[in-house]
């Protein structure tokens, strides 16, 4: 009943390709968007920024770059976090070595380089496909590890070999360092990631977007329709690679503040793949879903003992995450294959015909 | 290019010159010759029928009308001029749209989203511009979703544009196919056995599409069918294969009366 289409007539293309053809959809959205710019700022402590508002947007948006890629254009990668990485050490180097750069720009100008190391990192993909275009990737994700450690120029020759991130500000504020408030950082990271939301759903429903779901979907037929292989995949590589490492700069600028070689290593790739996969592959929305299973269950899961005033020591607490986590995706998985964004797809085409079954 | 003086045909419309031609064809996989020394030529506006028995190779002609193969000696010809060895996408921009043998839709779209890929030759926007759906690409996607709409409109599948192509029934799929080929406004129209596959009914129903996008668009056809009632019905000229040779070309009251595609069809007696 909520969901009631009836009586919403498109009388023009435009109106029936907008972004919410349904009316419930658009105002839902304004809820969330309310809820993220407003509401949750003003009653959230530090603690909620810190272990759920900030890891959720960046790693919703790491796992939204990897959908472009392997949900929308089809093409597997195992190296999603070395080119977070990418993005972190190109945002470091930045501003080491222009320190009056305003660090939004910085950020999304750090996407650039992993852009351009996707590329070369995707070449393969004009040959190879799925599983073995997935151990190509992967040799990226070893290579540019150890090239993190090894090479002394990128991490400043810091005795420690981390990445240290400055105090940085924007008009007298600091936004980054030891010394901004959580609330800024929140901010400038939701900003970032809205901004990079809505270009990835209007490329994705757009030209683009179409034509990387023909190269998923049957590679041989969209060649013989005319669309350039080569340039549809990597393509997808290279916006893929950009999203990607803008999250790794704000995963670095804005929420670890530091960070060594090996935090860019697979276990990093395979979280953000499997939020994709929970999520859904081929969605915007699903990333986020996701990414709220994966970073913030466990994160909530750890208050409850305390909560419900049961006393259980930490190590216990950890392990009894662990199991749960992981259970809940082999749940999700066998209720709905196709990700959560699906399930949220079915219950809304319920919810329009309810209380009529069909 | 010899021959470029249109025809009439029997039942009264006016056929235009060569279209394309294909010269001396030849093609070869390792030591297997698929196409040996094939001729025959495309005039605008009508509907040419290549058939045969299986494996006579006529898919593989298909293949190299649409970029799909190179042939191994012999030329192509199009729009009076000889066509370059180019990739297949770059014949498809060229004016050449198809259909395939086994559908080859795009199942995770729906049936719109198909329909619209089938325009993405005619789309030029930069990638800023759809990135902020602002401009350009909003005035293209406006564009071309009319005519796609048309298209539509026309093969009468408005009722599915919504539905994602992989819950659709074979019949109603291989009309998108054909929608989707239709949308690129195509010179020329492939149809790998459109048929295939279908009850009389809905071959009733794919030769009267075949027939009313040949009238009302002007597209010339070369299509591939087993059916020998629709080739009969539909084509003004028909190639004939078999083993790799040609071994008829003309109208079908022609070539039904050859004694070599009898032959052919038939067997012939071995004394």
């Amino acid at each position: 009943m909520l969901y009631r289409t009836a009586g919403q007539f498109k009388t023009s293309y435009q109106a029936d390709q907008a972004l919410f053809p349904v009316k419930q959809d658009a105002f839902l959205l304004g809820v969330i968007l309310l809820l993220a710019w407003v509401i949750l700022p003003m009653v959230a402590s530090e603690f909620v920024f810190q272990a759920l508002l900030i890891p959720v947007l960046i790693f919703s948006l790491a796992a939204l770059g990897l959908n472009i890629l392997t949900g929308f254009a089809g093409q597997l990668s195992l190296g999603t976090g070395a080119f977070m990485g990418v993005g972190a050490y190109a945002c470091y180097k930045m501003v080491s070595i222009f320190p009056e750069m305003n660090l939004i720009v910085a950020i999304l100008l750090s996407g650039f380089f992993s852009a351009a190391i996707g590329v070369a990192f995707g070449i393969p993909s004009l040959r190879i496909k799925g599983f073995y275009l997935a151990i190509a990737t992967l040799a990226a994700q070893f290579f540019l590890v150890w090239l993190f450690e090894k090479w002394a120029w990128l991490y400043n020759y810091n005795a420690s070999g981390a990445i240290q991130v400055p105090n940085l500000d924007i008009f007298g504020i600091f936004v980054s360092g030891p010394q901004a408030a959580s609330i800024t950082e929140y901010y400038v990271v939701l900003f970032v990631v809205s901004l990079l939301t809505m270009v990835c759903i209007n490329l994705t429903r757009g030209t683009l977007g179409r034509t990387w779901k023909a190269t998923r979907d049957m590679d041989i037929a969209a060649e013989l329709i005319g669309i350039n292989l080569m340039k549809s995949k990597l393509t997808a590589f290279a916006i893929s690679s950009y999203i990607v490492g803008v999250a790794g700069a704000l995963y670095v600028f804005l929420w670890k503040g530091a960070a060594e070689p090996n935090a860019f290593d697979i276990p990093l790739s395979f979280q953000v793949l499997f939020i994709a996969i929970i999520g859904g592959l081929g969605s915007v929305l699903g990333n986020y879903l996701g990414a709220i299973l994966i970073v913030g269950l466990p994160v909530v899961l750890n208050l409850v003992p305390n909560a419900l005033g049961i006393s259980i020591n930490s190590a216990m607490v950890e392990h009894l995450n662990v199991m749960i986590v992981g259970g809940l995706i082999v749940f999700f998985l066998i209720v709905e294959p196709h990700g959560l964004n699906q399930l949220w797809r079915l219950i809304r085409e319920k919810l329009i015909i309810w209380p009529f079954p069909h | 290019m010899k021959d470029t003086a249109g025809y009439v045909t029997a039942d009264g419309r006016q056929i235009g010159g060569t279209l394309m031609e294909m010269r001396n064809i030849t093609l070869k996989f390792g030591g297997v010759t698929a196409i040996s020394d094939i001729s025959f030529d495309i005039h605008e506006g009508e509907i040419r029928a290549i058939i045969g028995p299986n494996g006579a190779g006529k898919s593989s002609m298909l293949n190299i009308i649409s970029g799909f193969y190179t042939p191994t000696i012999g030329e192509v010809w199009y729009k009076g001029e000889k066509r370059p060895p180019m990739k297949p996408f770059e014949v498809a921009r060229m004016g050449v749209a198809r259909t395939f043998q086994n559908i080859a839709l795009f199942e995770g779209m729906t049936v719109l989203d198909n329909v619209m890929t089938g325009r993405l030759t005619h789309m030029k926007s930069s990638i800023l511009s759809q990135a902020l759906w602002y401009g350009k690409a909003q005035q293209e996607e406006m564009e071309n979703r009319e005519i796609v709409e048309k298209v539509i409109d026309f093969l009468e599948i408005q009722r599915i544009r919504k539905t994602p192509v992989g819950r659709l029934p074979y019949g109603l799929k291989k009309r998108v196919e054909l929608a989707r080929a239709l949308a690129a406004e195509p010179s020329i129209l492939l149809l790998d056995e459109p048929m295939a596959g279908m009850n009389v009914e809905e071959k009733e129903d794919m030769s009267r599409f075949i027939l009313d996008v040949n009238d009302e668009f002007g597209t010339t056809i070369c299509l591939i069918e087993h059916d020998m009632g629709v080739v009969m019905d539909l084509s003004d000229r028909v190639v004939v294969m078999d083993y790799g040779k040609k071994i008829g070309d003309g109208t079908p009251q022609e070539v039904r009366a050859d004694q070599a595609v009898i032959d052919a069809y038939l067997g012939v007696p071995h004394e």
